[in-house]
């Protein structure tokens, strides 16, 4: 029988889980311990598991990321807090540097199966900083796995997955979810599919492809549009590199038309990758322009400007009526 | 060496606990500069509890308070001289407001508007740095700059106890006793780091050590001492105006708040540790010296406390007053002249932003 949870609460509970089925893996962040986080998604797993799986690190942005990559090339999984991803780029060098080509550079000797998790993107009022969306920078790291989930369920799923995973994934938690709604999740330790899509609403009148918070967004519209007689689907790609996107252009070669949802900047955003592979290869499919809503290409602004820079529902509406303008 | 005004010199081996010597000698500052720097240290804690309060009826966003860390604030401020530059993280207010930041332009950074980092009378200074301990470096840029064209200014840094475990501020502080940079690094050690006490941030038995293997010196002050520290910091700038290099100053003191309004510092520290800190409030300690030379008395107390109720109350109404900027302002900063391959973006968000009221 599952439980309602939210999303940071399917995030302890899978850590929690993952703690309990694997001695090998140890959480380490900044104030994870007693505090439980700075959301609370490590909240109990010091007291349950004690101060040496469960590690208070001080603020060292770039060493304890590289410390996971010692951690783990000698058999742990250590899954590593970042308190925003604003805090993330000092993990960048070593991520890139090392996690992401050890097992290449060894020719499969050293492996890195680490996960980085820090929540990520804007709507909660904080100070500068600590809205950024730049998964695409980390996606663009060859070697990386960027999983993004957005709901509690898939939290739950996709966290195990990634825990388990003999290579590192960075695990964005969109941070706006936390605690927007409750889900159905069953702690029977059952992961999800990396490296797939989710279809979270199937149309046929036209592809909407989104990922992490954006997916109110793009399920709000597409409720919109139904009462309009549109039929949106709404592709959830969940694991952003690498790109399943076997199933995304299986749903356009069905619609003929795609809007693409990201909060993060437009220029060189995943959105412009899935753009370009439907390009490549469904390009005859295609019967409108695949379009854009995103964040744009300015500073994510401090909280009072930050409503007109997210992709609304409206801005995705928008979008859909465009692209269906093309007969 | 400062032993007469509350510091102990480090020099890595021996470590001593920071005497308060500053309590038993005649203070050489006049009444007038100890009421300034008082009603500096009133008006900050005015400002901070204001800003919790408007944090807590949804008026304004995350806010960090510098409760019970006046004096180190307000102790740099008032040893700073107004060409000099400082680097702030973020619970200087203090400082920056002796230095002519306004109460309204940080409630206004605090409520998520970027015009309160555009301060109207202190054009110099950096803005509060939110990502801990990046700023160090900006600090020995500005202090390069001035040794570079030969002026007599001097940077002043301020950072936390758990900002001193990152690399950069290292790296910063070695490229500093490289060049004997003019300027000045304070830890503001207010013992947590978030949840994480000051022991568990380093082994090392005292922050200002750090500076021995930068090659220059650091020193420990009462932080709840605004005088000591004025004292220290001030000889440590003049010294740095002088040529003659880097210093480290390690205030301590204690955050009697919790790390921000977003933290319940209960799920980790014990309340008796809090309450017994009070004993060390920094305020009602130059308060009793003002008293005891004969300076001040309840009239004048209550006199200030309305003036800084008064100060504050018209700073939150010219900040809530402010109309919000337009939606175009999200790119009207981003660069001196916007490329033309944004103006579509600008354009839509600005139509955006009229149909939407
Ligand atoms: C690079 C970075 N990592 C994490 C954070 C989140 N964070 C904000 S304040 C803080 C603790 C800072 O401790 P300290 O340096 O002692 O300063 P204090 O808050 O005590 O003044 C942390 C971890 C941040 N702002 N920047
Ligand atoms: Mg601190």
């Amino acid at each position: 029988m599952g439980e309602q949870l939210t999303l940071v609460e399917a995030v302890r509970t899978a850590l929690a889980r993952a703690m309990n089925d694997d001695d090998n893996v140890v959480v380490l962040g900044e104030d994870v311990g007693a505090l439980g986080g700075v959301f609370r998604a490590t909240d109990g797993l010091a007291a349950a598991h004690g101060t040496d799986r469960v590690l208070d690190m001080p603020i060292s942005e770039s060493m304890f990321v590289g410390l996971a990559v010692g951690l783990s090339t000698e058999g742990f999984r250590p899954v590593v807090e970042y308190q925003f991803m604003g805090f993330l780029y000092p993990a960048l060098e070593q991520l890139a540097c090392h996690a992401s080509r050890m097992r290449t550079r060894t020719r499969g000797r050293l492996t890195c199966p680490l996960v980085i998790r820090a929540p990520y993107g804007g709507g909660v009022h904080a100070p500068e900083h600590h809205s950024e969306s730049f998964e695409a920078a980390i996606a663009h790291i060859p070697g990386l796995r960027v999983v993004i989930p957005s709901s509690p369920a898939k939290a739950y799923g996709l966290l195990l997955a990634a825990i388990r995973d003999p290579d590192p994934v960075v695990f964005l938690e969109p941070k706006r979810l936390y605690r927007a709604a409750h889900e159905e999740v069953v702690d029977d330790g059952v992961a999800l599919p990396l490296d797939r899509c989710f279809t979270l609403r199937s149309g046929a009148d036209l592809t909407m492809v989104t990922w992490g918070a954006c997916t109110v967004e793009a399920l709000a519209a597409a409720d919109h549009l139904a009462g309009d007689g549109i039929s949106a689907e709404v592709i959830d790609v969940a694991t952003i590199k690498p790109l399943d996107m076997t199933t995304i252009l299986e749903s356009v070669r069905r619609t003929g038309r795609c809007v693409i949802v990201h909060e993060a900047p437009r220029s060189g955003g995943v959105g412009a990758e899935i753009a370009a592979s439907l390009a490549d290869d469904g390009l005859t499919s295609l019967l409108a322009p695949v379009t854009r809503v995103t964040g744009y290409d300015a500073v994510p602004p401090l909280y009072r400007l930050e409503h007109h820079y997210f992709p609304t529902t409206e801005r995705v509406v928008d979008a859909a009526h465009r692209v269906l303008e093309y007969a | 060496m400062h032993e007469d005004v509350g510091s102990v010199a480090v020099d890595g081996a021996r470590v001593d606990a920071p005497s308060h010597a500053s309590e038993s000698r005649p203070s050489a500052l006049g009444a007038d500069e100890l009421v300034r720097m008082y009603r500096a240290m009133v008006l900050t804690r005015t400002f901070d509890a204001k800003a919790v309060a408007l944090q807590r009826t949804g008026r304004s966003g995350t806010f960090a308070s510098s409760l019970g860390q006046e004096a180190v604030a307000v102790g740099i401020g008032s040893a700073m001289g107004a060409d000099d530059l400082l680097v702030p993280s973020f619970r200087e207010q203090g400082a920056q407001f002796m230095r002519g930041v306004e109460p309204a332009e940080l409630f206004s950074f605090w409520g998520g508007d970027e015009r309160g980092s555009d301060f109207a009378a202190q054009r110099r200074d950096f803005p509060i740095g939110i990502p801990i301990g990046t700023h160090v470096a900006h600090a020995v840029g500005a202090a390069l700059a001035m040794q570079l064209r030969g002026e007599p200014r001097v940077a002043v840094c301020v950072f936390g106890d758990g900002a001193t475990s990152r690399g950069d501020v290292y790296e910063s502080m070695n490229y500093a006793g490289i060049r004997r940079l003019p300027v000045v690094f304070v830890v503001n050690n207010n013992q947590w780091a978030i949840s994480v006490p000051r022991a568990r941030q380093s082994a090392a038995a005292t922050l200002a050590q750090k500076a021995t293997a930068c090659g220059f010196d650091g020193v420990q002050v009462d932080g709840n001492d605004v005088l000591a520290v004025r004292s220290v910091v001030g000889d440590a700038i003049e010294r740095a105006r002088r040529g003659g290099g880097p210093m480290l100053v390690e205030a301590l003191t204690y955050r009697l708040a919790d790390h921000t309004t977003a933290d319940d510092a209960s799920r980790y520290r014990p309340d008796d540790e809090v309450s017994a800190q009070w004993r060390n409030d920094p305020v009602a300690r130059l308060r009793g010296r003002l008293v005891h030379a004969g300076v001040w008395g309840r009239d004048r107390e209550e006199q200030l406390l309305a003036e800084c109720a008064a100060v504050i109350e018209a700073a939150v109404e010219e900040y809530e007053a402010r109309r919000p900027e337009s939606a175009a302002a999200i790119f009207d900063s981003l660069y001196a002249v916007l490329p033309v391959a944004y103006a579509a973006q600008r354009a839509e968000l600005i139509q955006r932003g009229e149909t939407d009221g």
